[in-house]
This record gives structure tokens, C-alpha cells and sequence, in this order.
């Protein structure tokens, strides 16, 4: 499937530290193909979703063909095909958080974003989701951005939340390239 | 960083390390870590299943099967190489039990998984954790390096000459991968799509060999049941249901949290005295006893009901993942279904046509219910779709999504009535737009 004449083995999507993370990987399992679902994720987090080029490198490292990874990757939900905001807000509305208000939560990060479910900010910093049961039920209601858990919230804490996050992204580009 | 909390009536077994930096592996040698593995290596194969078939011990991912029983099924002799399988895929809602494990007491897992090795014969396993804990993914491969660097994993542990690797893994969400033969899916790089059964993982299970698949909570209280000896660990609960639980009390109780009481333990105290009884001195309405997925019951079903396997299960529901969901006055129930039912139809993988269709058209009924455009005979349409599903499904998905529906048309009938005639939620949250007629 993969077109060898136009894209050369030579040409990697993945970083040193991701190529190298991915031969350990596959040595790991009796079976290659174990370190697929792993590998999209991990691949995803460096480049910020599932592009084509992430799905041809994927599918050559593991010897598959690119319809096969693409039939799995569109299987979970946490596997994307378009780039999300840099900081992804995944806001639980599951039985326990929404017993614990997590549609008021949700609101008050539609108000403040100006964005609904599955949008991305103008300037790309943030995304918002309303998703599935986070595993955070005793502490609801609760959220993640990107991996980070936030729990015990309250719509007044929304924009506090932001405000770190708008930080973070400066402190990170004050700093120069390479050292993020 | 979710909250520890804790309650007097509480028999710390399983979460007796939380809290006391046991991720450190020195800190769990010191607390008395590995020195059940040790002992199961000492004892053997044979000693160490019937500790475990003694204990009493049975699967906290749901289904309640002795795990005993579930080690004995693995042949012993076999031409493909046998797995152990930790399933940290948490996702059932209510459930957050196995998020504190993995954060407060990672190397319990790690000689659980190591025993029930010892126990089978296998050389290699897998704990897979769900794709959203990214973090509690970081401590457990570091909890594994280090489990490595001391010679208690790989070609030659405690120097005995037997092997065991352990490799960590994670999903990438999806609920349906908690399913046990998804999840083998999942971990050979495919869709989570269930296998039919027989034949059973014991038999058949990852890359084809046999396989033992243990909840996360069930594998960490594998090491507690050797070192306090299965005659001890079966007397704290009750007959056949051996131990405690990690109970995550969750929704309208005013001390939410995850407390580890004894199996068999009453219901109505837990919520009242454990949890600190009902939020704003609001009145109990409901309870969902054991995640989602299990049927609701009204507050005269738990007055005397114990919480073991058996008890619930005589009550009409389950004891299912500890996940206690505990719901006031305030709550509309039609819209607590529309919201249970819309997570099955998202997670349904969609190989089964009766778990498929029958969530999305429960999820279409219940929205167009909840929205005041219900008619008198969805009511029955929607539990006799919901009954339709039960049994017809590869994997208990299906029943999943069904079983709660059928409860909540059974015991809530009134408050469906209510949503009659056009009109909207009369239980509505205040501002929660509502459709209008055209």
C-alpha cells in the first residue's frame, strides 16, 4: 500500500526518541503487531493526531498495511484524525460528574472558550470535549487536559484553570526551541 | 491528586499501603512487599491454588467468578506459551478503585501478576492499563523497571532460576476493551471486538494460549491473600464472598471516595454512615449498586441488604465493579437512563446487531422521551427492546446497556408517566434547554 517511489524509507514522521521507543516496543511482544494501539497513541502525542504521513510510517514500522492501521485507529476514541487544540479538555459527563454538575462545568468551559464539543480556539491552544467516564468518579466532577487530571471542580474554577494553562504556553515559548 | 479518605468501619487490606509512598519499591519491601511471592515460589503451583480456591476470593471486575477456580481451568501441560493478563482498563461508570491501586501501590499488582504466574506456569505478562491514565502508566513501567533492577522480574527471580517478564500497556479508549477477550484484541494490535466463548481464555486466550485475566483489584489482592493466609482473608467477608472491596462511593453523598470495606457489608450504612448520608439533607431517591451497568435499587431494597456477590445478586441487581452511584430527590430518573444509555450506544463496538441497534434506539426513545415528545406506549417499547438484547450479544455489553434500562422503566414508571403529553422534564435542572413543539 505504502507508495516506496515517493516516499523513501529515509523520511521519518517520529523523532529519534519515538523511533527508538517504537524498535524497543516491537522487540517487547511475541507478536510485532502488539505495539500498535500503543504506537498511534504515542505517535499522536508527539505529532497531535493521526496524519497521514503518522499512518504510513506506522504501518511500514510494523508491516502492515495502511488500511488495516486505519481500520484499527478508527476503533478508540481517544485516536484522532484532524489536530486538536494543544490543550485538549476532555470534561466527563458520565453519571457521577454529572450528578456533581458536570453539564454546568461544561457550559461554563463553552462561555469562556466561546467553543462547543469537539471545537478548537481561534489561536489553537485549547480544544473541548464532553467525553465518556474518566475513572475519576469518587472526585467528581472531574476533567482531564491532555493526560492532567482536575478534580472536585466548580464552574468557578474554570477560568482559573485557563489561566495556568495560557501560562504554561508562554513559559514554553519564552524558552527556545528544542528545550520543550 | 484524587483524595484519600477514611472511615472507622473500613478494613484497610487491599488499600492498606495507599498513602505511604509504596510506589518506591523500598517502601513496599518495607511494608512487607515480595515476601509472598517469595513464599508462593517456595510452595508451588498446587499450594498456591488452593490458597487462593480457600480464600474465597472472587473477580472485582464484575462478574464475581472465584478466581481459584479460574487458575485451576489452565491446563497444566501446553504446546503455546500461557499469559497473565492484568485488566486495569477501568471504564465502567462509578468505578475508580483501580486508579488508586495503580497510584498508591503499583508493586502489589506487579507480585499479584507474578504470583498467578507461578501459579499457571506462565513466563510472561501484561498489565494493561486504559489509555486516559497516562499517569498512573508512568508509575507502574517505573514500578516494573525497578521490580526488574532487584531481580523479582525477568530470566531468574529470587535467583530460583524461574522466569517472569511483565510488560505495561496502554489502550486508547474504549470501554469495550474491559471486555476479557477485547481486551486480548485490543493487545494484539486490533479493533476490541469480543470472541466467542468457548473456548474460554483458560484455554484459549492471547496469541491463542492460555490465559488468565484478572481485574487490577483482584490481582492486588492476590499477594494480601498470602500473607494473611486464605483462612483469615475468607473469614472477613461472608461465605463465598472472601475479603473486602475497594467501594467507590460516588454522586449525591456528602464524603464521596473510595472506601475498602468488608464484603457483605450493608448497603444503608454505607451510604448513611460511611459516605456521611445524602448531600444538603437531601432523601435518597436511588442507588446503582455496582457501576452503570448494574440495575438500580430504591431505598427499601438496601435497608438489610449486605453487599457480597450473592446478597445483590438475590436483590435483582449486582454487585458488578464497586462502583456505588448514589442519587437524590433532585434527580430526574428519565434523564439518569438517557445518560446511562447514550455512554453503552457510544461504546458499543457495533459487532452484535442486538447491542448495536438496540442502544442507539433505546438512546433515540429515551431523548425523544426526555425532551416531552414521549408517547404512553414507549414506555413499554423501551423495556421490551431493552429485554430483547439481554442474552443475544457476544459479550456483556449488551446485557450492560439493557439490564439498567429495563430497571429504571420498572421502578420508575411514574416519573416516565410524568414526561408524558408533551410536556417537558418537570424534574429539570433549571436552564437545561428543552425542545419545543413545532
Amino acid at each position: 500500500m505504502s507508495p516506496k517511489n515517493t516516499s523513501p524509507e529515509t523520511m521519518s514522521v517520529f523523532s529519534p526518541q519515538l523511533a527508538a521507543r517504537f524498535d524497543a516496543l516491537v522487540e517487547k511482544y511475541p507478536v510485532r503487531r502488539s505495539a500498535l494501539v500503543p504506537m498511534l497513541l504515542y505517535a499522536q502525542d508527539e505529532v497531535g493526531y493521526l496524519s497521514d504521513a503518522v499512518i504510513a510510517e506506522v504501518a511500514r514500522r510494523i508491516g502492515i498495511t495502511e488500511l488495516d492501521v486505519r481500520n484499527v485507529a478508527s476503533y478508540y476514541s481517544m485516536l484522532r484524525f484532524k489536530p486538536a487544540g494543544r490543550y485538549n479538555i476532555q470534561v466527563c459527563t458520565n453519571i457521577a460528574c454529572m450528578l456533581r454538575g458536570a453539564y454546568d462545568l461544561f457550559e461554563r468551559f463553552e462561555e469562556e472558550l466561546g467553543i462547543g464539543h469537539k471545537g478548537i480556539t481561534a489561536d489553537g491552544l485549547f480544544s473541548l470535549e464532553e467525553v465518556e467516564c474518566i475513572g475519576a468518579c469518587s472526585w467528581a466532577p472531574a476533567i482531564q487536559v491532555n493526560y492532567d487530571f482536575h478534580d472536585e471542580l466548580k464552574p468557578d474554577l474554570v477560568p482559573g484553570i485557563l489561566d495556568g494553562y495560557r501560562g504554561q504556553a508562554h513559559a514554553d515559548s519564552s524558552r527556545p526551541e528544542g528545550s520543550r | 491528586m484524587p483524595r484519600l479518605v477514611s472511615h472507622p468501619d473500613e478494613v484497610k487490606i487491599v488499600s492498606r499501603r495507599f498513602g505511604m509512598g509504596a510506589a518506591s519499591i523500598d517502601r513496599y519491601i518495607e511494608l512487607g512487599g515480595y515476601q509472598s511471592a517469595k513464599k508462593c515460589l517456595e510452595q508451588g503451583p498446587d499450594w498456591i491454588i488452593n490458597e487462593m480456591k480457600a480464600s474465597n476470593l472472587r473477580g472485582r471486575g464484575g462478574a464475581g467468578f472465584p478466581t481459584g477456580m479460574k487458575w485451576s481451568f489452565v491446563p497444566k501441560q501446553s504446546p503455546k506459551p500461557k499469559y497473565i493478563l492484568v485488566n486495569g482498563d477501568e471504564s465502567e461508570p462509578g468505578t475508580c478503585k483501580d486508579h488508586l491501586i495503580f497510584l498508591h501501590d503499583p508493586h502489589a499488582v506487579i507480585e499479584g501478576a507474578l504470583i498467578a504466574g507461578l501459579a499457571v506456569g506462565a513466563k510472561l505478562g501484561f498489565i494493561y492499563l486504559r489509555g486516559e491514565y497516562r499517569y498512573l502508566l508512568k508509575i507502574v513501567e517505573k514500578a516494573v523497571a525497578d521490580a526488574y533492577a532487584k531481580g523479582f522480574l525477568g530470566k531468574n527471580i529470587f535467583g530460583s532460576g524461574v522466569e517472569f517478564e511483565v510488560i505495561t500497556q496502554t489502550g486508547a479508549g474504549a470501554y469495550e476493551v474491559g471486555e476479557e477477550s477485547a481486551l486480548m484484541e485490543s493487545l494484539e494490535g486490533k479493533r476490541g471486538i469480543p470472541r466467542i466463548r468457548p473456548p474460554f481464555p483458560a484455554v484459549v486466550g492471547l496469541y491463542g494460549g492460555p490465559t488468565v485475566i484478572n481485574n487490577a483489584e483482584t490481582i492486588a489482592s492476590v499477594p494480601h491473600v498470602i500473607e494473611m493466609g486464605a483462612a483469615a482473608y475468607a473469614a472477613v467477608g461472608t461465605p463465598r464472598n472472601g475479603g473486602t472491596r475497594l467501594f467507590c462511593l460516588s454522586g449525591h453523598v456528602e464524603r464521596p471516595g473510595v472506601y475498602e470495606l468488608p464484603l457483605g457489608y450493608n448497603l444503608k450504612k454505607m451510604i448513611y454512615e460511611v459516605a456521611g448520608g445524602i448531600r444538603g439533607g437531601r432523601t435518597l431517591k436511588a442507588v446503582v449498586p455496582g457501576g452503570s451497568s448494574t440495575p438500580v435499587l430504591l431505598p427499601e431494597e438496601i435497608e438489610t441488604l449486605g453487599m457480597d456477590f450473592d446478597q445483590v445478586g438475590k436483590a435483582g441487581s449486582m454487585l458488578g465493579s464497586g462502583g456505588v452511584v448514589v442519587i437524590d430527590d433532585q434527580t430526574c430518573m428519565v434523564e439518569f437512563a438517557l445518560r446511562t444509555i447514550s455512554f453503552y450506544q457510544h461504546e458499543s463496538c457495533g459487532w452484535c446487531i442486538p447491542c448495536r441497534e438496540g442502544t442507539d434506539w433505546l438512546k433515540k426513545s429515551l431523548t425523544r422521551f426526555h425532551a416531552g415528545f414521549g408517547r404512553a406506549e414507549d414506555i413499554d417499547n423501551i423495556r421490551y427492546l431493552a429485554e430483547n438484547m439481554l442474552g443475544r450479544t457476544f459479550c456483556p455489553l449488551g446485557d450492560a446497556a439493557a439490564m439498567p434500562t429495563i430497571a429504571f422503566v420498572k421502578k420508575f414508571r411514574k416519573e416516565f408517566e410524568d414526561h408524558l403529553n408533551g410536556k417537558p422534564c418537570p424534574y429539570a435542572r433549571q436552564g437545561v434547554p428543552q425542545l419545543t413543539v413545532v
